[in-house]
């Protein structure tokens, strides 16, 4: 077997210790560590179905007599040694302290649990000829075709459950108990008192406890599990002899180390204990499944109760009272019946190689798990791998030698349900290594690992080094506050940034390299999207005919980037459900009978062109993006992308293009970061990372406002705002970020302040003035000034119509003459602006001192 | 001779004895043996063309069990399946026991002894593969003409063949020859067309007792509206992970139509679902999708499969490397070839020497290499100023059909672009993937006509195609809807838009087509259009052409690098506006595929300097047409 196709050829489970291959992994193997190992082998040709082996659930199906003769004839299959039947563990469990709680069925541990299962307890007289005959006289026995002792396996659960503690605990389930005290004995208390009859097990904590008999666990499900039942329930009623359930407590395991991914399954994991994720895409309706089936006979109204036997019901053929044969009939209404869905799982995107479509997988949830999980859900599933053949007509010779595959469900985890309450970025964690960890911290260090990663980030566009480093910051975004104590509820942490500029400066392909390198991203064009398909639309559900909720882009990408390109063609409808998700981070939704505010705590990256689709350099950025100012003020960073125009720059971006269509991938490659490298340092850094202000850096912060306004203020114009602070400070946190910093100091503040004046500078000149100007971005006009300005234009205008057609004039003369003409003061700047306004209209030209009239 | 067709006609046979011989010891690699004894066979020389092909015998001639090839197309991929790889069947008489094979077959033997501890589980992956889509009708002809494996009705099989054989011998002998008629390849044509429902019919009659539940057409799934062909299942037991969706496959495999697999379908619905509830979860939908009539939808269980770079049969199947004689060759002639080529399209372009390059370079266009998002080598052509008299736009795609491998004619109507489905889309419920029309394989040409689009108002599924149509052009990659998410394939897709003004699309390169015939006459002289007929040496030459340069590695020295970079500068010294980094962009394409069209590998000044001057040729084209109708944005 250790061909090189041994993972499809091997076969899945050698039934008989004689053909056990020495390389098949340790789970498959049944042997005790004890000396018992020769009495098992000593049945290597018993004819007995090997219950592990994924043939043995054929008898079910593929031949049409309900009772393959292949069973040990002697084993009387309705003796109370068959535990896990309704009737007889309650009989058959012999503690009293029990007490008759009934037991319910656990058909999620398959219905061949009434297959030869042998449980050799050695106070019981052995029945079985053919395990019976064992020399060593029933000292150390087990369940057929396992290595699993009933009792030492009870003994060892119970230890577990009475011991096992874990201090270090951080899983939510565990909220509220004391971690230093054996956490599933205050679980027993719990279910005495909520009442809940379900212990869910970590396996992860029973390998840390007992390895033997987590291997039991996962190789043997079906056999272990009903046994921790019995143990479980022991246990607890000794302690809780009161206590009222409505039945017998079930254990269920879940966390399976065997977590694998979807494609991995492969016949070797038939019948074990395994976990898996993936995504719920399709729930059936509950199907009702037979359990017992009550016969009455229609003579003399005798009653007999039939289980089912592996999906089939033998039907008495003779009524056991008046012997008058065919005479029963089945009684639906006091049959029993179980409650039964199918779930269909679809691997999750994540874990699919590029270029084939995802695997799907079919789980049956039962009993109390029926309707646990809904589509769209992603979820963890532990259960048990089944492999049923194809269903044969007895009428037909030959078989499909195919199987068809699902899983019994034990236990649902739901992965993403965190994400409607609170902050929680715990459930998304990524797992990293330690090394990558440490290589990860290592880069950090670097003393210009914010260049780095910037260069890093969209290699094939060129330049704007600003740019990528706004994005930068934008990926790490701030620390998160709250604030709902004094009242202003949470500050938004998210970055907002616009590109803004010519077509064709790669704006699109900026915003595409984002949207794939976030884990959570999403790319709209403005163009295409309604406001409904950016927040939320409510729809009927085509198969259950209820209200859903469909969330659109901007809930979608919570904690994550939302792309808008084209941000300019949008409507304005649409536009407008952007500023609450802008700032307050939150969609409110009322339609349709449904209100409600989702989460949006989105960073938005939207891309415009400029209205005349090339800039003008001769208008503002208002003017030329005609967006409304109150949307532009909640950007934290307004980018100008704009042809340079210069010769050098040429050259490297000549270079650039030219080696991008001729290297190979390979050398490329070498020259900066791989994107999984810059994806983990993003990733870790937001979740581990959040910084704080430092003392020194509030005081910078403070200053650089002050500064901000203080520029402004010399113009009698307000050039700052406190969202401009607020901006700093985000930035300032995002830097610190990036290296890695639980403090904010000068240097991340110098940087933002860097960043926002650059941005500035380019998005917030005033191309008359050429002065830096917030209250462009902020009400669109350089505050009253510019409407002064126009009328000084105009004044000034018609003074030199009035006057004689001379067509030079004296610069100075003309103040002069104007400021006796106006009421008020007009400033020499004022003056110069007005000139300029007419010289933009070609009414006139300023050379030197002198003025001359065109035309 | 007769071992040929021993492992031909019988590789089951081969199949059996190799694992006769391991005495069903694992470690013998009788698996191994397999797969190499079956493509050491292939390897002979005519051993390839001697195994019939389902794609031009009509299936019923083909005899079960036997060796088959399929060029094909990975459509949709079906979650694996576990089976019996080896068993224990018992002789109900004597009690004997005797180890079987599992492996490439769908049917166990009778008699199978379930409870044998040596069953070995294994398993295999079932793709769904169509015909490829959109494939010229000349392609499959010439790959019919050069199979001699063609195979004669056996009257000794056809009575185990059901009684409707022959009403599909008259349906399928003659679809092989004229798969594709001009007008239904042509002309809008709505997904749902005529031989859906001659499936349908089929279907009913085949499996009269299934029928009741699910009277609505078996649909085969295909990319394209309009295709014909044997759709199939493939089964892999070997290395599925290597396989890609969309891939183009040449798969040599064992036929397998054993009614069988069609009636265990039907029995299910008949058995009682009560008893055994795990077989009443499977839908009907899913049922008739997973589990078709063999009949309709053959099981192929694959022994050998090769991944096809290209469907162009006058070309050899290997890497360009492998085959230097013809690569020389074919080198040599490149230039003539070239010339003549460009003499034709000028022909076909009504007179416009210029547009003729640009469609050269475009039909030889293709995605090399990607970096992050950005997909290189891509060259959209969007040819506006089209006469939209004498449907001249159809017949220049009935030209590019003659030349090129496969190609897809998508006539921009409002009609299409609301009720097409372009974007494949997952099913949930029959768990299948839905093809859509831009599920194609790579370096199909996609001429989208946009002259015929008219006023009118898209909808949300127009506007969502129209999405689709502008991402498959920028970026070289369709987003597939799985409803709860969308994924991501990256396709190589030759996109030509024919258009009146300005595609609304976007594209890379825009040409206005001027023509020199004066417009009264246009009419006239469409239809004295000579289409290249079918046989001529020199419409395979260019076919030859086309297809090598495609293929054809390309570099760019440091010395040209420098000159490039030197060139740009100037340029941009004189008016920084008239050229922009895109243009470069674009100029670096076109100077790459002027090389490749001269069967240049590197790029030489002179070719750069031509690329120049025909960008700026083209450019002041499309200033001029701006003035013209200066409305236009």
């Amino acid at each position: 077997m250790s061909s090189p196709n041994s993972k499809r050829g091997r076969s899945s489970n050698p039934p008989t210790p004689l053909s056990e291959d020495p390389t098949s992994p340790p789970s498959q193997r049944r042997r005790t560590q004890d000396s018992s190992i020769g009495d098992l082998m000593a049945m290597p040709t018993s004819p007995g179905t090997d219950l592990l082996s994924p043939a043995a659930p054929q008898d079910t199906s593929l031949l049409s007599s309900p009772r393959p003769s292949v069973l040990p004839p002697d084993v009387d299959m309705s003796s109370p040694l068959m535990y896990g039947t309704p009737s007889s563990r309650m009989e058959g469990t012999p503690r009293s302290g029990v007490r008759g709680t009934p037991a319910r069925q656990r058909p999620d541990l398959g219905s061949v649990r009434k297959a030869p299962q042998v449980d050799l307890q050695s106070e019981q007289p052995v029945s079985d000829a053919t395990v019976g005959s064992e020399p060593s006289g029933g000292q150390r026995l087990v369940i057929w075709g396992t290595d699993v002792n009933v009792n030492i396996c009870k003994e060892k659960f119970q230890r577990f459950v009475q011991r096992f503690v874990d201090p270090t605990s951080t899983e939510d389930e565990n909220a509220g108990l004391d971690l230093n005290e054996p956490l599933y004995s205050q679980k027993l208390e719990e279910i005495s008192v909520v009442g809940d009859p379900v212990l869910n097990v970590n396996c992860r904590h029973l390998q840390s406890f007992d390895a033997e008999l987590y291997r039991q666990l996962v190789s043997y499900p079906q056999e272990v599990i009903p046994t921790f039942d019995m143990a479980i329930n022991d246990l607890f009623f000794d302690r809780f002899p009161d206590s009222f359930l409505e039945y017998q407590i079930q254990v269920r395991p879940y966390n399976a180390l065997k977590t694998r991914n979807m494609r991995s399954l492969n016949p070797e994991d038939i019948d074990q204990l395994i976990t898996i994720s993936g995504m719920v895409i399709r729930t059936s309706q509950l199907i009702p499944e037979m359990q017992e089936a009550f016969f009455q006979c229609s003579i003399c109204g005798a009653s007999a109760r039939v289980e089912v036997d592996r999906g089939r019901i033998a039907e008495p053929a003779a009524c056991r009272h008046c012997n008058v044969s065919h005479s029963m009939a089945l009684i639906h209404n006091r049959s029993l019946f179980s409650d039964k869905q199918m779930v269909k799982i679809q691997e999750s995107p994540e874990d699919m190689p590029a270029g084939q479509t995802p695997h799907t997988i079919v789980v049956y949830a039962h009993n109390d798990l029926v309707d646990k999980v809904q589509p769209g859900d992603r979820i963890n599933i532990t259960g048990i791998y089944r492999a049923v053949p194809m269903r044969a007509n007895p009428l037909q010779s030959s078989v499909k030698s195919v199987y068809k595959t699902h899983i019994d469900v034990i236990h649902f985890r739901k992965t993403d349900e965190k994400r409607l309450h609170g902050l929680d970025e715990d459930a998304e964690q990524k797992l990293f290594t330690e090394d990558r960890v440490q290589s990860l911290k290592e880069l950090s260090l670097k003393p210009d690992v914010y260049e780095r990663l910037a260069s890093a980030l969209a290699p094939s566009i060129y330049e704007h080094e600003d740019i990528k480093k706004g994005i930068l910051l934008q990926l790490f975004g701030g620390s998160r506050k709250d604030f709902s104590q004094t009242g202003r509820g949470h500050f938004r942490a998210e970055v907002n940034i616009l590109l803004c500029g010519d077509p064709g400066t790669s704006k699109s392909q900026l915003l595409q390299y984002v949207y794939n390198l976030v884990p959570r991203g999403q790319y709209t064009s403005g163009k295409g999207s309604s406001a409904v398909g950016l927040t939320a639309y409510v729809m009927k559900d085509p198969e259950t005919r209820q209200l859903v909720l469909q969330t659109g882009a901007l809930v979608l990408s919570d904690n994550g980037i939302c792309c808008i390109d084209e941000f300019d063609k949008m409507s304005d409808n649409t536009r407008s459900v952007l500023h609450e998700v802008m700032e307050q981070q939150t969609l409110s939704i009322a339609k349709a009978g449904i209100i409600c505010q989702l989460n949006a705590r989105t960073a938005v990256l939207a891309a415009a062109n400029p209205v005349e689709s090339q800039w003008n350099p001769k208008k503002t950025t208002i003017e030329n993006i005609q967006l409304p100012h109150t949307l532009l003020s909640r950007f934290d960073l307004i980018f100008l992308m704009l042809d340079p125009q210069d010769e050098a720059y040429d050259r490297r971006l000549a270079h650039h293009l030219v080696s991008l269509y001729y290297h190979g991938e390979e050398q490329m490659e070498e020259e900066f970061l791989d994107m999984s490298v810059l994806k983990d340092y993003i990733a870790y850094a937001r979740t581990y990372i959040s910084p704080r202000l430092s003392e020194e850096a509030s005081q910078a912060l403070i200053e650089a406002y002050v500064d901000m306004r203080k520029i402004g203020s010399g113009r009698g114009m307000v050039s700052a705002y406190p969202r401009q602070l607020e901006s700093l400070i985000r930035l300032s946190e995002a830097h610190a970020k990036v290296r890695f910093s639980e403090r904010v100091e000068t240097i991340d503040v110098e940087e933002a302040k860097r960043l926002h004046r650059e941005a500035l500078k380019q998005s917030a000149t005033d191309p008359r003035t050429g002065f830096v100007d917030i209250s462009i971005l902020t009400t669109g006009m350089s505050a009253t000034a510019r409407k002064r300005k126009e009328e000084v234009a105009q004044a000034l205008k018609k003074m030199i119509q009035t006057k004689a057609r001379t067509p030079a004039m004296k610069y100075q003369q003309l103040l002069e003459e104007l400021r006796a003409q106006s009421e008020t003061a007009v400033t020499k700047e004022l003056f110069d602006e007005a000139l300029r306004a007419l010289a933009d209209e070609d009414y006139l030209t300023v050379t030197g001192k002198t003025v001359r009239l065109l035309a | 001779m007769s071992s040929t067709h021993d492992w031909i006609n019988n590789p089951l046979g081969v199949v059996k004895e190799m694992f006769d011989m391991s005495h069903n010891n694992s470690t013998s690699g009788w698996e191994e043996k397999v797969v190499k004894f079956f493509k050491e066979q292939l390897k002979e020389k005519d051993a390839r063309t001697a195994v019939p092909s389902l794609n031009d015998v009509p299936l019923h001639y083909l005899k079960p069990n036997s060796l088959v090839k399929f060029r094909c197309f990975i459509q949709d991929m079906f979650d694996p399946e576990f089976y019996m790889g080896a068993y224990e069947t018992v002789d109900p008489s004597s009690k004997a026991k005797m180890m079987q094979c599992g492996k490439y077959k769908d049917v166990a033997e009778c008699s199978v002894d379930f409870h044998s501890s040596n069953t070995v589980n294994a398993e295999r992956q079932t793709f769904y593969c169509v015909p490829v889509p959109g494939e010229s009708p000349w392609v499959k002809e010439r790959y019919a003409s050069e199979s001699q494996g063609r195979v004669v009705p056996s009257t000794s099989y056809a009575p185990s063949r059901q009684k409707r054989s022959y009403e599909d011998d008259d349906d399928m002998d003659t679809h092989p020859q004229k798969q594709r008629e001009p007008n239904s390849a042509v002309g809008p044509q709505s997904p749902d067309n005529h031989h859906g429902n001659a499936d349908c019919k089929r279907q009913e009659t085949e499996a009269p007792s299934s029928q009741a539940a699910s009277a609505s057409h078996l649909d085969l799934n295909f990319p394209l509206p309009g295709e014909k062909g044997p759709s199939c299942l493939v089964k892999v037991y070997e290395d599925w992970d290597s396989f890609k969706l969309n891939d183009m496959l040449e798969v040599y495999g064992i036929l397998s139509v054993s009614p069988v697999l069609s009636v265990l379908a039907d029995e299910k619905e008949t058995s009682s679902s009560l008893l055994d509830p795990t077989d009443s979860m499977e839908t009907a939908a899913e049922q008739r999708v997973h589990c078709p009539p063999a009949s309709l939808v053959p099981r192929l269980h694959l022994v050998h499969s090769q991944r096809l770079l290209h469907n162009n049969p006058l070309m050899p199947l290997t890497v360009m490397e492998q085959n230097t004689a013809f690569l020389s060759s074919t080198l040599s002639e490149m230039a003539a070839v070239r010339a003549e080529l460009l003499t034709y399209f000028t022909h076909v372009l009504l007179g416009d020497t210029l547009a003729a390059e640009y469609l050269i370079l475009h039909l030889i266009s293709n995605v090399y290499n990607r970096r992050d998002v950005l997909p290189l080598g891509k060259f959209t052509l969007n040819l506006s100023g089209c006469p939209t008299v004498g449907s001249y736009t159809e017949r220049l795609y009935h030209i590019i059909q003659q030349l090129v491998p496969s190609s897809f004619y998508l006539g921009m109507t409002l009609q299409n672009l609301n009720q097409m489905r372009l974007v494949p889309k997952k099913d949930y419920v029959a768990n299948r993937l839905v093809s859509g029309a831009l599920q194609v394989p790579k370096n199909t040409s996609l001429f989208l006509d946009e002259t015929r689009l008219e006023q009118g108002q898209l909808d949300t599924a127009g506007v969502h195609n129209v999405t689709a149509l502008g991402n498959l052009i920028s970026w070289q990659k369709v987003d597939y809807d799985f409803n709860f998410h969308q994924m991501e394939f990256p396709c190589n897709v030759n996109v030509l838009v024919t258009s009146e003004g300005r595609s609304l699309l976007p594209s890379d390169c825009q040409i206005h087509l001027q023509p020199q015939i004066p417009p009264s006459q246009i009419e006239e002289y469409l239809s004295s259009l000579h289409v290249p007929s079918d046989s001529s040496s020199q419409v395979n030459k260019f076919r030859i052409f086309l297809g090598v340069a495609r293929l054809l590695d390309y570099s760019i020295s440091d010395e040209v690098t420098k000159s490039v970079e030197d060139d740009f500068v100037d340029m941009r010294k004189d008016d920084p506006q008239s050229v922009s980094a895109e243009d470069l962009h674009r100029m670096l394409v076109v100077a790459r595929l002027l090389s490749l069209s001269l069967g240049q590998t590197t790029l030489c000044r002179d070719s750069w300097m031509r690329a120049k001057h025909i960008e700026m040729q083209r450019k002041t084209r499309v200033e001029q047409q701006k003035c013209v109708n200066g409305n236009e944005p």
